[in-house]
């Protein structure tokens, strides 16, 4: 196989070093019971040119993007990944090296890192920032098992208007933490402060996401200070383009701010790998699950930087770790990094600034009624097509258009409701063939 | 670091805690040997004044750069005050682990606990098991 | 060198995006970002400088040889990027109609096959994004099978050696669960009646890798699995050190119910500086029904999602798991086949000739051939010249090796865990050998160039416990500290990492 050197000679003269006369006195600890004495029932081996073949063939069988206009989000957005990220990604010195715990040789990692925490930190208005987690909807299990240490209580309280599939892993994962979960309805697809302050007492945290998983912008700072009233760590789970128009968490009472990261840099890959965001307040830092990289000095006096704090980690702490994390998403939230230099400040706002401009404008073409009248929405908004929305996806793929997320496979009551992205890659012509397209399908 | 040395006057607990006993107060520390082990301690995690410990209980952490440890109370007794210059400065503790490294001062609520400690001799054996 | 932060100039950018000309609406005031977050300003050639420059100061397996323990550094395949590069897995969004996402459904359902062929267990869910994520996962399937089965109360104990990686107790926390530690006996097994004393029906289960973090096959495999057998309890397995055995002995075959896989370790997904990973999990028939949802099934001629699983324990992870990790690892076993067993064979074969070149110079705890991995100790160069694990490491980096794994396993004084992998060549081998025992040799003659490594990178030893007291996790900015100006004495000690 391509990927083995060794040559039979290398063998006999490895063998003789060690002083067995054959491979497979090497694997005399293994019992007789429990071999398989029988060739892996798998597809013979392919070369490098068959691989290539097959793959393609399996990739030609799926209708990408790039070939359907998308307004399809709910959660993971058809964002632009500018070139530059691929680059960096595929430096073998970035992509072939392991968690950097001998940072002599890690440098590269480790202050690539440290870059990433002061991005996230500059995003999300906190102080302290993770190396990352596994994506946008982990970091909310672990903002829960956080938030139980803090502050000794065992309930969560999550917004039904939060993403489905955010709320179904904290759920699953509250058991284990010894967590009761409790969801606050949303009323006209926002949350109201006052039924969260009341939901919130004796909470450990209040999970909300902004925007909502209608795309609707909440009352954040409200829902922030009803659940401090509570005691609860309030706990903004934020889509990190929008953070270039919309308030960080941090400047307005959040304790902790999570997310998910594929917007920024990641390519969508049918659902991952990407990578999620967790960032907090200084007082939490010793709470904090995952990797965090500090800055040192050696003793000649440079600068270098560390893995550190590692006393919270499994590897040292074992059953009393912050969590069980050990590999996490280092390459995506290096991807991150990149887009986000790539974008600058700038940057950033003109995204924001392009996604809420576009679907203005597509909310006005389409001209149908919106789900939530009188909500102001960002990147994401839901329309009333007249009928399931899931004809009116199916009819109008067949004309070359994804016009969006049928609500009503996760929310109750919404089965014409279509939840509409619109992205800086889309283009007015390309919005008003959705208005047509949906037009004729509604 | 400071030289090696376990005091006369201490009584001291297996899981390398000292405490020296003032009539019906004490104050805890842990030995030499506990900060030798971990290293330069970067944090304490101290308990509140107010609080009560009971022997054998952990009642604080310390932390250096690769490990954690509990600190385990030698007698029972109410926190009346904690070192915050080692909450500051951890450190501390590995310079002079018997003086300005002392860790919280209590009341005692049972001295008759004090007779199960070991004296410097008894402490120096077990030291010499591990 | 600088931090990308101090490279930042006012107006300088990078990327630009398409003028749109339409109106921008108008966030609500209370809502509205006040000041702008200080993200780099800088233009593309400054920006592709400065991550090249940062990738010279990195070592990854391209550079050179890397020895981690139970990490299987092995070569990662070019062509499984470009594969995982093809816009029909790239661009696709995993919330588009089956119908058109049958291909990815259909890799995932055959990659699906291959590991529960390879582990020999039933069913397969890819959903775990690491690990120690599989790892927790697996331990939710027990709680629900035992809830299942009305034994939830009464079993609350995990059993784990003294050997186990730490992921391993913090899962069992995370999950809920009580630990119950076994010991291991001078052959490097579990102590079996240790285990026998320890095991009853408070015990939910085991969690193990075979062979073990020591890098030793259990022999009393069978024993172990009786033993949890009769107590109606459930077998674990850690996938870690699934190298050593692919196409000899299956995890299933030795009696185990749950295994999870790391496809970053075995099955060649590139760590990528520290993830991302993959971690799916083969359970036996009477685990399936707690998978993760949604599962990958073949319905008809083709492939779906089904949703309709009543006793499943929910969701890990977003989606289906990390699909990019999948077209790697499935085209790395397109291309072996049954040929996996020679990649064993070869990582064996590699770890015990490394094995027999170093065991004179090094202290060998336990006295077996090893599997994949072994672990010898630095205690004799550190009774005799005060030279240890971690002098040893920093030494090997002035030799050009990337270290092994330092002080774990934690029952083995000064360790050194090495793990060479089936891709290295002989002279790689010889070479890092002939370093281990310069290193021997200078402990002896001149341990002071030891202690002083390394010399040759980019840094020196860096204080960790600077980093620690001090906590300077971002750059501040104006407000960002000179640490060299610091008084604090340089601590010499280092974590125990794995």
């Amino acid at each position: 196989m391509s990927y083995l050197a060794l040559t039979d000679s290398d063998r006999d003269a490895m063998l003789e070093t060690i002083g067995v006369s054959s491979i497979e006195e090497l694997f005399a600890d293994i019992p007789a019971g429990v071999r398989l004495g029988r060739e892996l029932d798998l597809p013979p081996a392919l070369t490098e040119q068959e691989l290539a073949a097959q793959f393609e063939q399996l990739a030609g069988e799926n209708a990408a993007t790039g070939e359907t206009v998308s307004f399809l989000g709910a959660g993971l957005y058809d964002h632009y990944v500018p070139a530059v990220v691929d680059a960096v990604m595929q430096r073998g010195e970035f992509l072939t090296a392991y968690t950097p715990y001998q940072p002599e040789l890690s440098q590269g990692v480790l202050q690539a890192i440290f870059e990433y925490q002061t991005a996230i930190c500059e995003l999300t208005g906190m102080d302290v920032s993770n190396a990352s987690g596994y994506d946008g909807t982990t970091v909310a299990a672990d903002a829960c098992f956080l938030a139980k240490h803090v502050t000794g209580r065992s309930k969560v309280v999550v917004t039904e208007a939060t993403n489905p599939q955010v709320r179904q892993v904290v759920k699953t994962y509250a058991p284990g933490f010894g967590l009761e979960v409790v969801e606050v309805p949303h009323r006209d697809g926002a949350t109201d402060p006052d039924e969260l302050r009341a939901a919130a007492d004796g909470a450990a945290c209040v999970i909300f996401q902004q925007p909502n998983a209608f795309g609707v912008l909440e009352p954040a700072p409200e829902l922030a200070a009803a659940a401090s009233e509570a005691e609860a760590l309030p706990v903004a789970h934020v889509d990190p383009l929008s953070l270039g128009v919309l308030e960080a968490p941090g400047n307005f009472g959040c304790a902790l701010a999570i997310g998910e990261g594929q917007s920024a840099g990641n390519p969508l890959s049918f659902g991952g790998p990407h990578y999620g965001f967790l960032a907090a307040r200084a007082e939490f830092i010793r709470r904090m699950p995952g990797r965090i990289v500090g800055e040192t000095t050696d003793a000649a006096g440079n600068r270098g930087y560390v893995l550190t704090l590692q006393t919270r980690e499994q590897h040292i702490r074992r059953e009393k770790a912050t969590s069980n994390i050990t590999t996490n998403q280092t390459l995506l939230a290096l991807g991150g990094l990149v887009y986000l230099s790539w974008l600058g400040p700038q940057g950033l706002r003109e995204v924001g600034e392009t996604c809420l401009a576009l679907a203005d404008y597509a909310k006005e073409r389409l001209g149908l009624p919106l789900l939530f009248s009188d909500k102001t929405t960002f990147k994401e908004f839901a329309v009333r097509v007249g009928r399931p929305a899931r004809e009116v996806v199916a009819a109008a793929l067949e004309r070359g258009i994804h016009p969006g997320y049928p609500l009503g496979r996760d929310y109750p009551g919404m089965d014409d409701a279509l939840l509409i992205a619109v992205t800086e890659r889309r283009t007015k012509a390309e919005i008003d063939r959705l208005a047509e397209v949906v037009a004729t399908c509604s | 670091m400071a030289a090696e040395s376990y005091p006369g006057d201490l009584r001291y607990h297996p899981e390398h805690d000292w405490a020296r006993i003032d009539g019906d107060e004490a104050t805890f520390g842990i030995t030499w040997f506990a900060q030798d082990a971990l290293g330069e301690l970067v944090h304490y995690e101290a308990p509140e004044a107010g609080t009560t410990v009971a022997k054998d209980e952990t009642y604080a952490e310390v932390e250096s750069v690769k490990a954690v440890s509990d600190v385990i109370a030698p007698l029972s007794g109410e926190i009346l005050e904690v070192n915050a210059a080692v909450a500051d400065a951890p450190e501390t503790v590995n310079a002079d682990p018997y003086g300005e490294g002392w860790l919280v001062r209590v009341r005692l609520t049972d001295p008759g606990e004090a007779d199960v400690l070991m004296d410097v001799e008894a402490y120096r054996r077990h030291l010499a098991e591990q | 060198m600088q931090l990308i932060f101090e490279k930042s100039r006012p107006g300088r950018r990078a990327g630009r995006l398409p003028d749109h000309g339409l109106p921008v609406p108008e966030v609500p005031t209370e809502l509205r970002r006040a000041e702008p977050p200080r993200l780099p300003e800088i233009a593309e050639p400054d920006l592709v400088r400065h991550f090249t420059e940062l990738s010279t100061r990195n070592f990854g397996i391209d550079t050179g040889f890397y020895p981690l323990g139970s990490c299987t550094m092995k070569h990662n395949p070019r062509i499984n990027e470009r594969l995982a590069a093809l816009p029909g897995f790239r661009d696709l969004h995993p919330l588009d109609e089956v119908s058109r996402t049958q291909g990815a459904l259909r890799l995932c359902f055959e990659l699906q096959q291959a590991l529960a062929e390879i582990t020999g267990l039933d069913a397969v869910s890819l959903q775990p994004a690491a690990g120690s994520q599989g790892e927790v996962t697996g331990l939710m399937l027990m709680r629900a099978y035992f809830a299942d089965r009305g034994e939830a109360e009464q079993r609350r104990k995990v059993v784990i050696p003294d050997t186990a990686h730490g992921t391993n107790p913090a899962s069992v926390t995370m999950a809920g669960y009580e630990l119950t530690h076994v010991q291991t006996d001078a052959r490097g097994n579990i102590d079996i009646d240790d285990l026998r004393g320890k095991v009853d029906e408070e015990t939910a289960g085991l969690m193990l890798t075979n062979p073990s973090t020591l890098g030793l096959f259990d022999e009393n495999i069978e024993q172990i699995a009786e033993i949890f057998g009769s107590a109606g309890s459930l077998m674990y397995y850690d996938g870690a050190n699934l190298n050593a055995v692919c196409g000899i002995s299956r995890p299933g075959d030795m009696g185990f119910d749950i295994v999870h896989i790391n496809l970053h370790k075995t099955f060649s997904q590139p760590h990528g500086g520290g993830g991302p990973g993959g971690g799916p999990i083969a359970v036996g028939e009477r685990l399936e029904p707690y998978l993760p949802v949604p599962a990958v099934v073949h319905e008809g001629d083709g492939y779906a999602l089904d949703y309709d699983r009543p006793k499943t324990i929910g969701k890990v992870r977003g989606f289906y798991g990390p699909f990019g990790v999948f077209v790697r690892s499935y085209a790395f076993i397109r291309a072996y086949g049954p040929q996996l067993r020679q990649m064993s064979e070869a990582a064996v074969l590699n770890a015990n000739y490394l094995l027999a070149r170093l065991r004179e110079a090094y202290e060998l705890p336990f006295e077996r051939l090893c599997m994949h991995e072994f672990v010898l100790s630095a205690r004799p160069l550190k009774r005799e010249h005060g030279v240890t694990a971690l002098d040893v490491a920093k030494g090997l980096m002035d030799h050009g090796f990337h270290p092994p794994t330092i002080y774990f396993p934690l029952v083995v004084p000064e360790a050194l865990m090495i793990e060479p992998t089936e891709t290295e060549t002989k002279e790689t081998l010889d070479e890092f050998a002939d370093a281990m025992l310069a290193i021997a040799q200078d402990a002896a003659e001149r341990p002071e160039v030891l202690k002083e490594a390394p010399h040759s990178t980019v840094v020196g030893r860096l204080d960790e416990v600077k980093a620690a007291r001090r906590a300077v996790v971002r750059y501040l900015f104006e407000e960002h500290p000179d640490l060299a100006a610091d008084p604090a004495p340089v601590g010499a000690e280092a974590p125990k990492g794995v």
